[in-house]
């Protein structure tokens, strides 16, 4: 019983780590630059849901749809204004850019919300399923039927959606791409407007059982490992390997001395690094610029 | 007024000079071939044409519209198709996806009809339309990558050595293909090839390439029998040479 109720909450942590992830690995493939401010993303959606719901009181499916469009107009916004310049710049240098948008995200939320943790208001807090003795919370329920109806949404959009279509291509062969008439440039500003809405979506399924605060965003750290574990270039790598993460931190919580829940995360990177480098989904070495 | 029309065009790799002023007029509904050996900067031309490389100096017009410093993209939305070094299609999407990406910027009904034009003139393509690109062989992906530019339904297409690496066979049936477009759809070509010989029989109209100079231009008729062209390009007195010492050889060692 006791390890159902921990698969449980392991699960839904892991699907939070898992959407952050694909965010990171979103954007990686498609511009092979690494976002770091992504969990920030996720903390400024979760803040934002907060206004909408909580102070403005829209109804919660409106406060989601505007929470998803306002950071989805957010990513556009950064791409066109922060990272576009950046085109052809060092790596480097766009890695210190995006850890520096964290740090402003961050400031601004503290300047615009305060530091004092918030909760969303939602139409499901607190109700739960007893299965014979197994507490399935709703907020735990939502978060895995919201994460399987996000991946599923994604899959068909990459999979059978021209748009879509044509992000794999310029991801594949970007040169390609342009030659084939594929507006690069705009595409990329769409992978970080869909990317952040995946953050904002991640903020808002994790606000019931988390709060919000502008330092919740801090967890992105360990989805960056998720993404790693997962193949960092794989979108059902993603979400696998903040699954792996996140039941591995619940079990690691209860089993070993405390402190380990913490750091599973980075152990799990590094065992993964030694054993399987490339992975749990190889598709690094065949990306092709 | 040529339909595309090069002007004292420099273009730098950082410090290096790829392309040191060329001018070339590629007149409408003809097929048009740049040779030169290694390293002269044909692809340099290309890429500055389609707006991957930006010239330093000198001028793109392209139906008397200045196009240089326009993002690629935008170029081929302007009818340029570009069939670049090295095939280049999309590795991990099918066949037919790589076709129907070909035609991203068209919005009218035509594009499955096109796709089917495309396995007409190539029907390996057609057999293997739900494999992914990666699978294909060289030749095949090369198919595919003209295909795939065909589909942009280009007013100018550029092809940058398509006959590279290809079987004899592949070649003649390359050729072919590129003269049937060039007369059925009347669509304009700028072929850069190594392979003077194929690349002279079907064109109109030639320059030659040394250093990112263009050194001798004419038609293809008058090249095919310039001395310069028949040595170094279809390597007419060399080979000559070449194949009656190997004879002797083979005769001393019997
Ligand atoms: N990415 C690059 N960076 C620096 N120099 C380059 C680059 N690409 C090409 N060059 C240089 O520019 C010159 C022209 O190269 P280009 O590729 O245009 O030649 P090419 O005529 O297409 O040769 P090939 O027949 O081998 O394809 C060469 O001297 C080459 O060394
Ligand atoms: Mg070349």
């Amino acid at each position: 019983m006791e390890i159902l109720q921990l698969l449980i909450s392991g699960i839904s942590q892991g699907c939070v780590y898992g959407l952050i992830a694909l965010g990171f690995v979103l954007i990686y493939k498609a511009t092979e630059m690494v976002n770091f401010a992504q969990g920030d993303l996720m903390m400024m959606g979760a803040f934002f849901a907060y206004t909408y719901a909580n102070v403005l009181e829209f109804p919660f499916v409106i406060a989601v749809l505007a929470t998803i469009a306002t950071m989805a107009l957010i990513g556009v916004i950064t791409e066109r204004l922060l990272l576009r310049p950046m085109i052809g710049e060092p790596h480097f240098s766009v890695l210190m850019l995006t850890i520096g948008l964290g740090f402003i995200l961050r400031a601004i939320a503290g300047a615009s919300w305060g530091n004092e943790p918030r909760s969303l208001n939602t139409p499901y807090a607190g109700g739960v399923i007893d299965l014979n003795g197994v507490i399935l919370g709703y907020e735990n329920l939502v978060i895995m039927i919201g994460t399987a109806l996000l991946c599923a949404l994604l899959y068909c959009f990459f999979r059978f959606t021209r748009l879509g279509i044509a992000m794999q291509a310029a991801s594949q062969n970007q040169l390609a791409a342009f030659y084939v008439g594929i507006p690069v440039k705009r595409i990329y500003a769409i992978v970080w407007g869909i990317s952040a809405s995946i953050s904002a979506v991640a903020g808002i399924l994790v606000a019931p059982v988390s709060l919000i605060d502008p330092q919740m965003g801090f967890i992105g750290i360990k989805a960056f490992a998720a993404a790693i574990v997962g193949g960092f270039g794989s979108l059902p790598g993603a979400i696998l390997g903040g699954l792996l993460i996140g039941v591995v931190e619940q079990f690691a919580g209860l089993y070993l001395p405390t402190g380990f829940s913490d750091v599973s995360a980075y152990i799990i990177l590094l065992i993964m690094l030694l054993i399987r480098p490339q992975g749990i989904f190889a598709t690094m070495q065949q990306k092709k610029v | 007024m040529a339909l595309l029309e090069l002007t004292n065009i420099e273009t730098y790799y950082g410090p290096i000079m790829a392309i040191r002023g060329i001018s070339l007029n590629v007149e409408a509904g003809r097929i048009s071939v740049l040779l030169g050996a290694n390293g002269a900067g044909k692809t340099t031309v290309l890429k500055t044409i389609s707006g991957a490389m930006e010239p330093q100096k000198g001028r793109v017009t392209f139906n008397g519209e200045s196009i240089q410093g326009y993002d690629p993209d935008r170029v081929a939305r302007l009818g340029i198709g570009h069939v670049p070094e090295g095939r280049e299609v999309f590795p991990f999407l099918s066949v037919e996806e790589n076709l129907q990406m070909g035609a991203f910027s068209r919005n009218d009904p035509d594009i499955a009809q096109d796709i089917e034009r495309v396995f007409d003139y190539f029907p390996v393509l057609k057999d293997k339309a739900r494999q992914q690109a990666a699978y294909l062989s060289g030749g095949q992906q090369q198919m595919l990558a003209i295909g795939r530019a065909l589909m942009l339904r280009p007013t100018l297409m550029l092809l940058d050595e398509p006959s590279l690496g290809l079987s004899p066979r592949l070649v003649s049936e390359i050729a072919d293909i590129i003269v049937r477009v060039n007369d059925e759809q009347r669509m304009t070509i700028l072929l850069v090839e190594q392979n003077a010989r194929m690349a002279l029989d079907i064109g109109h109209y030639g320059y030659v390439m040394e250093v990112g100079r263009i050194v001798m231009e004419d038609t293809c008729e008058k090249l095919k029998s310039a001395t310069d062209i028949q040595e170094f390009y279809l390597g007419i007195r060399d080979e000559g040479v070449r194949g009656r010492r190997r004879w002797k050889q083979r005769k001393t060692w019997r």
